[in-house]
């Protein structure tokens, strides 16, 4: 499991991929944490929508954007690596199926796909968990849908500070501006919901 | 025993992985050797370089494998040093 895992990593850093699984990562993550935040200001401008008829909601878009994101960077990312294999393979004059490079064409995109789906749909998951945790907010006298809002927030907030990380931007100034994002989404949900 | 003591060689890699990676990959299948890497030409997609590796015992498969295994493909075996010394095991 250990050597597989250093097996990745190296083929991941050999070929560069690790960029692309970050911004993946980053792009689908606050893809799933946006259309959840959206969900819930929409569930919240509803009004009396019952808490499973939300949960059930929001479960499968989670569900749908996670296969979204693995089925569409795995479709991609296998003709891509496969047009960077070929190209590599004619400047060389060989045959490199048997090489790192065709070692990581085959396993890469998979990696990636997964990133790319298991981001949203993990960041998804995080937000719902007060609404799954209901009946413990309770006695704490927090409203599910609330928390759910507020854990979207902060996730998006963080969201923003690891691209400020990355860019080596203040981080705080990142932060704020993936906020102002959501907090646009949410006043145009406001704005433009007919209910 | 006839050993291998320095082998150097002619190949053609891919930029990745960069002269770094790719001497560390071949210097960890070779134990107790040393690899010196030089860049001669450079293209696009691909770069020639010189592998001067030493060491007490080397096999040429074994590099070979390595140079394969990190997309390289050896031209030509430019030098070897071999040597014969005297058999481990003395008579009875």
């Amino acid at each position: 499991m250990t050597s597989m895992i250093a097996e990745l990593i190296w083929l991941l850093t050999l070929t560069r991929s690790h960029v692309i699984a970050r911004r993946y990562f980053v792009v689908n993550g606050f893809d799933g944490a946006l259309t959840m935040l959206g969900l819930l200001v929409g569930f919240y401008v509803s009004e009396d929508v019952r808490l499973p008829v939300v949960i059930n909601a929001c479960l499968g878009v989670a569900i749908a954007l996670g296969m979204s994101g693995i089925s569409s960077a795995y479709i991609s990312e296998v003709a891509e690596k496969r047009r960077e294999l070929r190209e590599l393979e004619k400047a060389m004059v060989a045959d490199l199926g048997q090489s790192a490079h065709g070692r990581a064409a085959r396993l890469l995109p998979v990696v990636i796909a997964c990133v790319n789906g298991m981001a949203p749909f993990a960041i998804s998951l995080i937000i719902l968990m007060p609404l799954f945790a209901a009946p413990l907010l309770e006695p704490l006298s927090l409203l599910p849908l609330q928390s759910a809002f507020a854990l979207a927030l902060i996730i998006i907030f963080l969201l923003g500070v690891y691209l400020g990380r990355i860019s080596h931007t203040f981080w705080l100034w990142a932060g704020l501006r993936t906020l102002l994002i959501a907090a646009t989404t949410t006043t145009l949900i406001f704005t433009l919901s007919p209910g | 025993m006839v050993q291998v003591k320095r082998i150097v060689l002619d190949v053609l890699k891919p930029h990745d992985p960069n002269g770094f990676d790719f001497t560390t990959a071949i210097a960890e299948k070779t134990p107790g050797c040393s690899v010196k890497l030089t860049v001669t030409a450079m293209d696009a997609r691909t770069e020639t370089v010189i592998l001067v590796v030493e060491g007490k015992n080397l096999h040429l498969h074994v590099i070979s494998e390595a140079i394969g295994s990190l997309g390289g493909s050896i031209h030509s075996i430019d030098e070897v040093d071999v040597e014969n010394g005297p058999d481990d095991t003395e008579p009875a």
